[in-house]
Parts: C-alpha cells; sequence; structure tokens
C-alpha cells in the first residue's frame, strides 16, 4: 500500500530559551503558523548549555512548512541571530499527510 | 559566627568545585524561588497594610534615581578603567544598578535572626530597582528611539516573574492583613529560612560554574566585583539616611545596592544588547558579587549602618 504523501520541510532550530518570544513573535510575522517548543541541552561552541537554569538553557523549535517559507525563515534567523546567540538551524525534507494543515 | 544558610551556599559551591554529581531538577529551583519571591512579597505587603501609602512616593523616587546613578557609575567606571566595549560596559553595569532577590533574602534572613526590625518598605524597594538600570543599560548601548522595542521591553521587565510575584505577593498580604494571612503564615514565613537554604545551595551550584569563566575575565573584573558592590553600598547608606530609615532597613537598602542582577538582568540584556558577552557580566555577577555579599558584605553593611545611626551594636 502506498501512501498519499507530500513532500514538505522540516525546520529545527536550536538556540537560547532567552530570546524564545522575540523569536516565536518573528516566525509568526513570516507567517508560519505552526510550530513545537521543546526544551533542550546540550554542547556546542558556546560551551554546555545544561538547562540547569534559564540562563543556560536551550530551545528546539520545529515546523513543518512548504520549502519557500522554510528558506525564508532561515534567511532571516541568519541575518538577525546568528551572529550574537547560540543557533543551530537546518533544513529537512520530511513526508506528510493532511498537506492542507501544512 | 556564619549564618546556617551561607553553609548551604557553601556546601554547594565545594560539591560544584569538586565535579560532584550533584543537580537540583531545575524545576525545583524554579520553584523555590517563586516561593521565596511571594513570601518576601507578603511580608512587605503585610507591613504596609499598617501604615499610609502616599508618604512612600517620595521614597520610592530617592531608590530609583539611587539604581539610575549606580548604573551611570558603574558604566564610566567599566568604560574608563576597565576598557571595556560600549555594549559590554553597558550590559555589566545595569547588572550593577539592579538588584539581586537571592541577597536580600540573604539580608533579610540575616536580620531576622538577630531579631533586628526593618521597614516593610524594602519589599517595595526590591521591587522597584530592579527595571530602571535595564532601562539605562539599554539606552547606554543605543541612545533613545531608533531600534528599541520599548512596549515588549517593558512588558518583559515590569511583567517578569519576579516583579510579578513581589508585587502580587504584596498585594495579597496588604489585602488580607495580618489576620488574614495567620492561616498561612506557617508555610510562608517559618520556613522561609528552610527554602532560602536549599535555594543556596543550587546558588552554590550555580557559582561554582562561573568560576571557570571568571579565570578569563582577568583581575580588573573581580576588583570591579568587590569594589563596585561597596561603592553601591556606600550609596545605598546615603540615600537611606536621607530617608530615614533604621538600622535594619539601612542595611537592607546598603544591600540592595550592592547586590547585582542575575536573573532579570541578564535576560533582558540578552534580548535587547545581543552583542554584549553575558558570560563576562554572569561571570563577575555570580562569580564574585554575589559571594562577596552574602560572606561579608552584609555584616559590613550592618556594622556600618550601626556607626551611621549611632546606636550600640
Amino acid at each position: 500500500m502506498t501512501l498519499p504523501t507530500e513532500k514538505r520541510t522540516l525546520l529545527t532550530l536550536i538556540t537560547e530559551a532567552t530570546i524564545e518570544h522575540t523569536l516565536l513573535r518573528d516566525l509568526e510575522r513570516l507567517g508560519v503558523r505552526a510550530y513545537t517548543v521543546t526544551d533542550a541541552r546540550g554542547r556546542g561552541s558556546r560551551g554546555v548549555r545544561d538547562a540547569a537554569w534559564r540562563e543556560s538553557s536551550n530551545i528546539r523549535i520545529e515546523l513543518i512548512c512548504p520549502r519557500a517559507l522554510a528558506e525564508s525563515v532561515l534567511t532571516h534567523v541568519q541575518a538577525n541571530y546568528y551572529a550574537n546567540y547560540a543557533m543551530v538551524a537546518f533544513l529537512t525534507d520530511v513526508e506528510i499527510l493532511r498537506p492542507g494543515k501544512f | 559566627m556564619i549564618d546556617v544558610v551561607v553553609l548551604f551556599f557553601l556546601f554547594g559551591l565545594a560539591a560544584g568545585l569538586a565535579r560532584s554529581d550533584l543537580k537540583l531538577p531545575s524545576a525545583l529551583y524554579d520553584s523555590l524561588s517563586v516561593f521565596l519571591l511571594l513570601a518576601i512579597g507578603l511580608k512587605g505587603g503585610e507591613g504596609l497594610a499598617k501604615q499610609a501609602l502616599a508618604p512612600l512616593l517620595p521614597q520610592l523616587a530617592a531608590v530609583v534615581a539611587l539604581g539610575v546613578v549606580q548604573t551611570l557609575i558603574a558604566f564610566a567606571i567599566l568604560r574608563s578603567l576597565g576598557r571595556l566595549g560600549r555594549a559590554d560596559a553597558a550590559a555589566t553595569a545595569a547588572h550593577y544598578g539592579s538588584v539581586s532577590v537571592a541577597t536580600f533574602a540573604v539580608g533579610v534572613n540575616w536580620l531576622i535572626a538577630r531579631n533586628i526590625e526593618f521597614e516593610s518598605q524594602m519589599a517595595v524597594f526590591l521591587a522597584v530597582m530592579e527595571v530602571p538600570a535595564i532601562m539605562v543599560g539599554i539606552v547606554l548601548v543605543r541612545g533613545v528611539g531608533r531600534t528599541t522595542d520599548w512596549k515588549l521591553l517593558a512588558h518583559e521587565t515590569f511583567l517578569g516573574k519576579g516583579v510579578t510575584l513581589l508585587l502580587g505577593g504584596m498585594a495579597i498580604g496588604w489585602i488580607a492583613g495580618p489576620e488574614g494571612l495567620a492561616p498561612i503564615k506557617s508555610f510562608y514565613f517559618e520556613l522561609f529560612s528552610g527554602v532560602l537554604a536549599l535555594f543556596l545551595l543550587e546558588m552554590g551550584l550555580i557559582v561554582s560554574r562561573q568560576m571557570g569563566e571568571l579565570k578569563r575575565n582577568g583581575v580588573f573584573l573581580v576588583a570591579f566585583g568587590v569594589g563596585m558592590p561597596l561603592l553601591s553600598a556606600m550609596l545605598g547608606l546615603g540615600c537611606g539616611m536621607m530617608l530615614g530609615l533604621s538600622v535594619g532597613g539601612l542595611t537592607l537598602l546598603a544591600t540592595l545596592a550592592a547586590s547585582a542582577s542575575y536573573i532579570a538582568v541578564p535576560a533582558a540584556m540578552r534580548v535587547a544588547v545581543p552583542q554584549a558577552n553575558p558570560a563576562l557580566s554572569l561571570g563577575v555577577v555570580l562569580g564574585v558579587t554575589f559571594p562577596f555579599n552574602i560572606l561579608v558584605g552584609i555584616a559590613l553593611y550592618h556594622r556600618l549602618a550601626t556607626q551611621l545611626v549611632g546606636a550600640p551594636p
């Protein structure tokens, strides 16, 4: 059986919890309608982000949307956040059901 | 004699420096800080219920001015003597112009343990002094207007967790009054020291993680981390004398002035002045100033306050 899937793009952003509000506001302004935010921990070029308290905690934002929108969000965060914040962002191709939802 | 709650801090610090596995869940740290903020607010509100509020307004203006002056002095020192960049100097100065609830709580505990009375409005001062330094810090970097989203920033600072809980607690304490508070008194007032001790254990762990950062910062910032609270405490004592505070009130205002924020200000600065290095300010605030204030500062400010008022120690 073949499921009637469609291709979309998953954008994942891992960044500092302190900028959650500003970042989500930007995403909504760019046209993102739905996203998932989870708490995250890890280690990178800006040291250990162990989530022991707010200053060292990370979040992981995931959103599934058309490729064009994902690229415009990525361009926006690259221009506005990469220089001063701990941030990793990447795109993945995913297959989804219910294309109207994404 | 060192206070027992401070021993918890030293224990956390030692465990952290020894790289022990000890780690409190971050939800507990959040819960403890909610408790402390509410308890401080309730206690302040209970006292305020017994007095007229109008005479407080000029006092509030005075402590706001104190916060602004401290930020400007810290900025000037960091720029000239420390040769820090504008953004780093302004962000660090804002930390020192603002206040630390944990330091204040240790001060309150220190006074209560010694049966020293202090004015109820100290809790209001704590809430009011948190914000002005943030505004000054941002203006020092960006100037007024232009790119700053003041509406968002005002919302985040005035309605941040700290100020909201303090003011909420105060409102509840004020409305309920001493009799209304009786049923919850054993929880919020009598458990205060125990909760503070657990909170300080976690603070010790947090501070231990800043020690590595501190080594990179150099001698100037360490000296600043001790010198600035001393200078601010003097300003606080002067301001308190002008307001006619008691020895306990003077001690707490000096403690407030000397303390440096490590929660509200770093979060606001991270958003508003992203080019500043947060590790730099947090390293000196947590690694030097916070331990200095709770280990040495509070007792010293009390001694100075006693001499100023002329009461027997």
